[in-house]
């Protein structure tokens, strides 16, 4: 089943296109990563998938309910109240992790399950410890935001986003914030969701870890998807775009 | 005049400078809010109409003297409507003045709290699927508490030393009544034990807010 399907995104900020008629359709338990020079459009494309930011043009459906739809050549977003459910369907987790500096690590996972999903506290509470030891900050719990470590904030967020059992999740560059030597136990949590086949799309310049987890690897310049297929074919591509985007990498 | 009658004349006026600090409060910081979010609003024409409206309010109640303010809040409903005024619209009109004149500061406070939150505490609110009332209570007004205290307490304090332009309305606050005694019996002393008064009440005042701020360092 198509847990996320978008067609003929396009999005422009003051003139300038950014999305140039972008499709993007994720499969149950797929792991999609999108990679591309920065500028690209890859934030923008997942922000509109998210409902961050509303679409020119477009249609976009969550395990085939429609958030939006092209009407003469315009999308047409539901009504809230539909918006709302459609928003239980996925998760992000953003670069900066925007966690709530006032609220524990407990408190920021479980507050929304408790108060916006109105689901009974004890499971609750035992879902998100269960998610602590998995992300391996069983001892945090009842830490602040600002007494933890970028690598930790990251993965707090990530459980955060988990805790609402969201069917497709998204990820913005989530260790681009990070020191290089905190990358590492980030990028292990979300390998470790890829294995319990997390439905996630997955933007980074890891190209290695896209490389490794991903089933299908997007390459997207200039607002368009220039590259799509599975991570040998786009990484071993001739494509001569995608050569000399691997090539800063190889210089690095 | 002995020291201690003169104490506790000044006393008695220092009660009710506490008076017209507290009910002031009381009435300005929620109504500071009010404006504040009168200020910020956008939407449809009324938004824009309310927006217009009440940074004009701002503007007029930061461009113009707190004493001026009080007399056309006490002498106004005679000029206006030629109602007349007796002494029991004087405590009235003085916290009215004052309340309208506090809370279009606390308003500029607040909107600078509000506005300086990144907008990323926003976002992850919706993606967690808050409502708007739920983020804007649990979410963004719990920090922008926090950002927002020191300049509070600026204004709280100013608010201390201002009660005594309550005696521009002849209201028997602290000062008025040591200004009466140094007029009536030149003694200059009622100058200094008010002084001693004000100061020790911004130290209580300065008190309490050092502690609020230090029960929400829990974070930063
Ligand atoms: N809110 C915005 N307003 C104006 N321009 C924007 C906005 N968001 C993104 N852009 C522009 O869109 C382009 C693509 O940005 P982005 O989607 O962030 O790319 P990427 O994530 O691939 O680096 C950039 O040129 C950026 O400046
Ligand atoms: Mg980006």
């Amino acid at each position: 089943m198509k847990y996320l399907e978008m067609n003929h995104v396009k999005k422009s900020f003051d003139g300038l296109d950014v999305l140039k008629d972008i499709s993007l359709s994720v499969e149950e338990g797929e792991v999609v990563s999108i990679i591309g020079p920065s500028g690209s459009g890859k934030t923008t494309l997942l922000r509109c998938a998210t409902l961050l930011e509303t679409m020119d043009c477009g249609d976009l459906a969550y395990l085939g309910e429609s958030a939006a739809a092209i009407v003469d050549g315009r999308s047409v977003y539901q009504k809230p109240a539909q918006l709302a459910k459609i928003r239980e369907k996925f998760g992000l987790v953003f670069q900066n992790f925007n966690l709530f500096p006032h609220f524990t690590v407990m408190k920021n996972i479980t507050d929304a399950p408790i108060h916006v999903q109105k689901r009974p506290k004890d499971e609750v509470y035992r879902e998100a410890r269960g998610l602590l030891e998995k992300m391996g900050l069983a001892d945090k719990e009842s830490a602040y935001p600002c007494q933890l470590s970028g690598g930790q904030c990251q993965r707090v967020a990530i459980a955060r986003a988990l805790a609402l059992n969201p069917r497709v999740l998204f990820f913005d560059e989530p260790t681009s914030a990070l020191d290089p030597e905190l990358t590492g136990e980030v990028l292990k949590v979300i390998r470790s969701l890829a294995q319990m086949h997390i439905t996630m799309v997955i933007v980074t310049h890891e190209m290695a870890f896209a490389r490794d987890i991903s089933d299908r690897v997007i390459f997207m310049d200039g607002g368009v998807v220039a590259l799509e297929g599975t991570p040998s074919e786009v990484f071993e591509s001739d494509n001569p775009r995608m050569r000399e985007f691997l090539g800063h990498y190889a210089r690095v | 005049m002995s020291f201690s009658v003169m104490l506790t004349q000044l006393s008695a006026g220092m009660v009710k400078t506490v008076g017209i600090f507290a009910l002031t409060l009381i009435f300005s910081l929620p109504l500071g809010f009010l404006i504040c979010f009168g200020r910020m609003a956008k939407k449809g024409v009324a938004g824009k109409a309310a927006g217009i409206f009440f940074r004009a309010y701002i503007s007029v109640m930061r461009g113009t003297p707190l004493m001026l303010q009080l007399m056309v809040v006490y002498f106004g409903p005679f000029f206006l409507f030629g109602m007349s005024i007796g002494s029991n619209w004087r405590f009235p009109a003085i916290i009215i003045g004052f309340s309208l004149n506090y809370a279009a500061y606390f308003a500029e406070i607040y909107r600078s709290g509000i506005e300086s939150m990144p907008i990323g505490q926003y976002e992850a609110a919706k993606l967690l699927g808050y409502s708007k009332p739920q983020t804007f209570f649990k979410i963004i007004l719990p920090q922008v508490i926090k950002r927002i205290l020191p300049a509070v307490t600026n204004e709280v304090i100013t608010l201390v030393k201002d009660t005594s332009l309550a005696y521009a309305l002849a209201y028997a606050e602290m000062f008025t009544i040591a200004k009466q005694i140094v007029a009536s019996k030149s003694d200059f002393m009622p100058f200094i034990i008010a002084a001693v008064f004000y100061y020790i009440f911004n130290l209580i005042v300065a008190m309490v807010m050092e502690y609020i701020e230090k029960r929400l360092n829990y974070y930063h």
